[in-house]
């Protein structure tokens, strides 16, 4: 809560001021009762014409304070809670910002996107809630009492006894059905989560016929969220009988009491009518400070969801770096006895034991199984992750000594998973380097051998990319990403099974570039072919977090089994020999070869 | 950058994005995040009204009971209300000047306390009964929707986004849902009050009421201002709203990237520009909806102060029994609430009408063509697949298929190469019927497939799909998928075919580990293994595998390649592979080209004519 107050400060005056302009409000609704039953009291009884007047006119003078004291309530209260929320969310933004790998890992993605969204929303709401309610709610509830014990001690004492009453009925009320809305909310989500399967997995339901079994699925699904949603609701459509109940047994005992009263000539008639009012008032807002309290519960729940965020340690900085001003100036790498578990508690290590050296210009291969470790062991090198023993050296010195804006301005990397922004092509790639000059960048593009279908777009580099890259092919995808880590003119780059979509000719172009292009760039590159690491000056076989084998092709073809038997298996399906034949020649005879020519942009270029 | 261009830029990006306009909980209230009005006004009142009574019809009994029970209780507080006139001219204070009496006023109290005890029971009934009534009516809604949701054809899941189509069952139902409990109730009792209150108030006394009459177009007036106004600033504060969200949902998923391009301070640059636009909208729309509360509530209030002052002035100049001036104050002061509510009802409904109308409206779209009457069955079909000068597609202005040939033997197994978008996959989507064909003829044993029961037709094509999808469930229920007779025996033999039975041994649970979140425990190649194994347990006579293992790893992919091949035997297989490796031993395999086959042969064939594919497959030699 603490942590809170810093958005609070700058906007004190509207957090003050807001409250107070509602009491405003709230004490000119409580003086007109007082005011009405004067008109009734004095004015009629007296038969005082101008006193009649007079109080009107302070009623309607009241009531026009009231107006203003509200608008300007409704103002303060919206600009305290919109700044504060602006300024809150800004900084939970940049909070994930600073997050590391491993800390993102932690919230999954869907949730940090609710938590900004979502949450931060319902605190917004909640603060303008209270800055509108929780002054007005019990300013009400205490003017009125007050109001109605100078009015008249004895009645007042029926209310006294009718608030404990009904406050133990509602919050009752709300304690049972609060647990059963959790339950809810939990079917509800079930609901969505077989909705939700079931669209993303609607080939699969189709191609084996499976409509009637999802429909089962759904309908008991269905069937839980509607016993369940009965069962929250029908506790708490109770309030509003309950509410009635205890305001019309007041109103009975008022006019009942009051009543004798009048009649011993213990009282004015004009009060009973202020009365009453008075009992509606105090009701009403019990009734609306067991709906903050409802309604902030929830939000609470938001409010500790964004503080998670505002909690968790970032475990990855530079603030120890000794190195601050020291940039990537040749790129060389160096693995000393690098060990690395996801998490330190766990025993369990995704790499173990890994050395090795990378000398600027070269290019190092790595190839494993899937589950080996490879991209664990290449986000060590930009400080993705730190390492759990060991050391990774760049240019000599611990990544952990470098600034990370240095280390990852030196270090281009092509994740395996990657994503394209919203915006035309040229945004995107201007990511690697917001300034460079168109050519530099179609240069980059050219490079990984996009450009040539990036200008066969009508609207080449200033196509718009759909959110996530939807209207480029996975290949295209993977070109761009790499033509993006390239115009960084990285020291280091780093690709993350970044070809597996590109075919293989395109590839081989690709590879030739690197090999022309970036010679001072040492490259370091996972793979699953034998082919586009082959020529490496050094090829690393990972198996289980482990070197198996380290050296050149040739090398590697003599000393480790297991890159002889991955090379054996791509070998040998090179091989040209196929084991069957379909000797059906009407499928030849079918067989169109003049339609050669017509090529697609995702074309094997044949330079 | 300067932030002038970086404005520029984002407005670009992210400036045509509108966020759901939130719920407006009634004038005053703060808007919550959500759904509502804006998102559109239903274009059929009528229809939509309608189609959602009949899914009342059911209740019709309890409906009309409700109903008399919301007449009930609103005659029950109008007649407590008014009660208090005689109560206080008869017996506290009466009008002839003469002393109350004690018992009278008891045995009138007595009556009263009947009367609301009438309302308070009917209040409750009434809610009860909707509440029931308007559950049934979602389950049915939802029900409805899923079913008809599920008949449609493939072509309207590629069309809409996900999200869109699960928010019609969340956001959409749910607005309807409030509508049925709470609105129609509100909105029936709110005009039954109002025209009550005005009866009563014209009976109290008449020249009161017309103060009343006059007061409230002034609070329509002063309220419409308001809310025109609040409406203008809400669209604005939406489309802030949609920009910086889909801002953050694009970064935050990208957050890697960013991280690797150290392009943080950039990300919170644009970020801050975004938040501050948004915070600015944002004001002006929350103060403009947050000021109706405060210019309705003490306009009702001067309402109030001058009928105060008035009734006053008629009690001494025109004799007005006071009990007449307490009870029209009451009123008065009720008055204004069921306008209010009305008023606030009304956009509810309509955005739940809307809301109504999405529904209808993906119920109404058109599922996939009934089979033909005299449909064959598959059974008996060994699976000779034919292609007869195929054309196709998804659209008819761009064909994406043009004269597609070939045939595949029982037993054979037949693979497609070809760049990506060259419409391999869409060759696999002909086979099922997902998408039906606009030239030439499929069959199957000479069967064409338009004849054959779709069902049955899917039923026995097994399919391995790119995109690895599982469901929430144990590994063992999500083999059996396949086939839901299998039992276990044959589950674990067909996770031994696909070669996944080592691993799922592994699992904390085995067979019985849960699968979640389409399989999040498991990796990429992993859940490819299952669907194999999916597939290797249904009795399929065709078989389809469409990059089924692509994120296997050529270790793990030779180790199963027995394991494919048994898979494959006595089936008729397609093969849509990446790695020219997988399709070698194909007995044909298809080289497509912008939807034309522009090579076919068995493997040496194709190595001999020095075309496309030799071109594709000594790329990757070409270092060697």
């Amino acid at each position: 809560m603490k942590r809170y107050g810093k958005y609070v400060k700058p906007y004190l005056g509207s957090f003050i001021l807001g409250p107070i302009l509602m009491l405003t409000e709230v004490a000119g609704e409580i003086m007109l009762p007082k005011l009405m039953s004067m008109i009734i009291n004095v004015g009629v009884a007296e038969r005082n014409i101008s006193y009649v007047i007079g109080t009107g006119i302070v009623m309607v003078l009241v009531a026009i304070v009231m107006a203003i004291g509200g608008v300007g309530g409704a103002y303060c209260s919206s600009k305290a809670s919109i700044y504060f929320t602006s300024d809150l969310r800004r900084d939970v933004f940049a909070k994930v910002q600073q997050f590391s790998f491993k800390n993102i890992d932690t919230f999954s993605t869907g949730s940090l996107v609710t938590r900004l969204t979502n949450d931060i929303q319902q605190i917004q709401n909640l603060i303008m809630m209270a800055l509108r309610m929780m002054m007005r709610a019990p300013g009400m509830l205490i003017g009125a009492l007050i109001m109605a014990f100078i009015m008249n001690p004895k009645l007042a004492v029926i209310i006294l006894i009718v608030i404990p009453v009904l406050l133990i009925s509602i919050i009752t009320i709300l304690k049972t059905a609060f647990p059963r809305f959790t339950v809810m909310q939990k079917k509800i989500d079930n609901l969505n989560n077989v909705i939700q399967e079931v669209l993303t997995n609607i080939r699969v339901i189709k191609s084996f016929v499976r409509e009637d079994y999802e429909a089962k699925r759904f309908e008991a699904t269905n069937e839980d969220l509607k016993e369940n949603s009965v069962r929250a609701m029908k506790v708490v459509i109770m309030t509003m009988p309950v509410m009635t109940l205890a305001m019309n047994v007041t109103t009975l005992a008022v006019v009942w009491y009051g009543g004798n009263m009048i009649i011993a000539g213990n009282m004015a008639v004009g009060d009973l009518t202020a009365f009453t009012t008075y009992i509606v008032q105090i009701l009403m807002s019990l009734m609306m400070l067991s709906m903050v309290f409802l309604q902030s519960s929830r939000a609470m729940a938001s409010v500790k969801r964004v503080s998670e965020i505002l909690d968790t340690e970032v475990d990855l900085t530079d603030e120890k770096a000794s190195h601050k001003n020291q940039k990537v100036e040749h790129g060389s790498v160096e693995f000393r006895d690098v060990s690395f578990g996801y998490r330190k508690e766990a025993n369990e290590r995704v790499l173990e034991h890994i050395s090795f050296k990378a000398n600027p210009g070269e290019t190092i291969g790595i190839i494993g199984a899937t589950g080996s470790g490879k991209s664990t062991l290449v986000q060590l090198i930009p400080r993705l992750y730190d390492v759990t023993e060991g050391e990774v050296l760049v240019d000599g010195l611990d990544v952990r000594e470098y600034s990370l804006e240095h280390l990852r301005e030196g270090v281009g990397m092509v994740l395996q998973k990657n994503t394209l922004f919203s915006g035309t092509i040229e945004d995107n790639l201007r990511w690697g380097d917001e300034d460079a000059p168109m050519d530099v960048l179609r240069r980059a593009a050219a490079s990984a051998q996009a450009d040539g279908f990036v200008t066969a777009f009508p609207k080449g580099y200033l196509t718009d990319i759909g959110q996530g890259g939807s209207n480029v092919s996975g290949g295209q995808k993977q070109r761009l990403c790499i033509a993006r880590a390239l115009l960084k003119k990285p020291k280091i780059l780093i690709l993350d099974d970044s070809t597996s979509a590109v075919d293989t000719a395109t590839e081989a172009a690709i590879r030739e570039c690197f090999r022309t292009d970036l010679k001072d760039t040492t490259k370091i590159i996972i793979a699953q072919r034998i082919t586009s690491v082959e020529h490496a000056d050094k090829i690393l076989v990972l198996d289980d977090g482990r070197i198996i084998g380290m050296g050149t092709h040739e090398e590697l073809m003599e000393t480790c089994e297991a890159y002889q038997e991955i090379c054996q298996i791509q070998k040998e399906n090179a091989a040209m020999k196929a084991k069957t034949q379909n000797k059906e020649t009407e499928n030849k005879n079918a067989a169109d070869a003049e339609n050669t020519t017509a090529k697609e942009q995702e074309e094997v270029s044949r330079s | 950058m300067t932030r002038k261009e970086r404005e520029k830029s984002l407005r670009r990006r992210y400036g045509n994005r509108i966020a759901e306009t939130p719920k407006r909980r009634g004038p005053g209230g703060p808007g919550g995040p959500g759904r509502g009005m804006a998102k559109g006004t239903p274009r059929d009142v009528k229809a939509s009204v309608s189609r959602l009574m009949a899914y009342l019809k059911e209740d019709t009994f309890k409906l009309f009971l409700a109903l008399f029970c919301v007449v009930l209780n609103t005659f029950g507080s109008l007649a407590g209300s008014y009660m208090l006139r005689p109560i206080i001219n008869t017996y506290i204070a009466p009008t002839d000047g003469s002393r109350g009496s004690a018992a009278g006023l008891a045995g009138a109290l007595v009556v009263m306390a009947a009367i609301y005890a009438v309302g308070v029971v009917a209040n409750y009934l009434q809610a009860r009964i909707m509440l029931t009534i308007a559950q049934n009516a979602l389950q049915k809604l939802r029900s409805d929707l899923f079913t008809s949701m599920q008949k449609l054809p493939i072509r309207f899941f590629d069309t809409n986004n996900n999200g869109d189509l699960m928010s019609r069952y969340t956001n959409d139902v749910d607005m309807v849902g409030q509508m049925l409990s709470n609105t129609l109730v509100q909105l029936i009792s709110g005009v039954l009050s109002l025209v009550g209150t005005f009866a009563l108030m014209l009976y109290t006394n008449v020249w009161l009421t017309i103060v009343t009459v006059v007061m409230v177009p002034l609070m329509m007036k002063a309220g419409g201002f308001v809310a025109g106004r609040s409406q203008k600033y809400f669209s604005a504060q939406q489309s802030a709203l949609g920009s910086l969200n889909g801002y953050i949902e694009e970064t935050i998923t990208g957050q890697r990237v960013i991280k690797v391009f150290n392009h943080e301070k950039i990300a919170e640059e644009e970020f801050s520009i975004l938040n501050d636009d948004l915070r600015e909208k944002q004001l002006k729309a929350q103060f403009f909806g947050g000021i109706m509360g405060p210019v309705m509530g003490n306009l009702s209030q001067v309402n109030y102060s001058l009928t105060a002052c008035i009734g006053g002035l008629l009690c001494i100049l025109r004799g007005f029994d006071v009990g007449g001036l307490t009870v029209f104050l009451n009123f008065s002061r009720q008055f204004s609430r069921p306008i209010n509510e009305i008023s606030s009802q009304v956009s509810t409904i309509f955005s739940a009408l809307a809301g109504a109308e999405r529904v209808f409206a993906m119920m109404d779209e058109e599922p996939e063509a009934a089979d033909r009457p005299d449909v064959v069955s598959m059974e008996g079909k060994e699976g000779y697949v034919k292609f007869d000068h195929v054309t196709f597609g998804y659209v008819p202005e761009k064909v994406i298929l043009k004269d597609i040939s070939l045939y595949a033997k029982p037993g054979q197994k037949i693979a497609f190469v070809g760049s990506t978008g060259a419409g391999k996959t869409t060759i696999t989507n002909l086979i099922n019927r997902f998408y039906d064909i606009q030239g030439g003829e499929i069959t199957i044993d000479g069967t064409n497939i338009r004849d054959i029961k779709r069902d049955d037709l899917r039923e026995h094509i097994a399919m391995v799909l790119q995109d690895t999808h599982l469901f929430t469930g144990t590994v063992m229920e999500n083999i059996r998928y396949g086939r839901l007779d299998a039992t276990d025996e044959e589950v674990i033999q067909a996770a031994k075919t696909a070669s996944a039975d080592s691993f799922i041994r592994r699992l904390p649970q085995g067979y019985d580990t849960m699968l979640e979140g389409d399989g999040s425990n498991l990796s990429q190649g992993q859940r490819q293994l299952l669907n194999i194994a999916r597939a290797a347990i249904s009795k399929a006579p065709i078989l389809i595998l469409d990059e089924a293992t692509s994120s296997v790893d050529t270790r793990t992919e030779k180790h199963i390649e027995h394991g494919m091949d048994r898979l494959m035997t006595n089936r008729t297989t397609f093969v849509i592979a990446h790695r020219l490796s997988t399709v070698r031993n194909a007995n044909a395999i298809m080289v497509l080209e912008n939807g034309e086959i522009i090579e076919r042969g068995s493997h040496e064939d194709l190595l001999a004519m020095k075309g496309r594919y030799y071109e594709l497959y000594t790329g990757m030699k070409e270092l060697d």
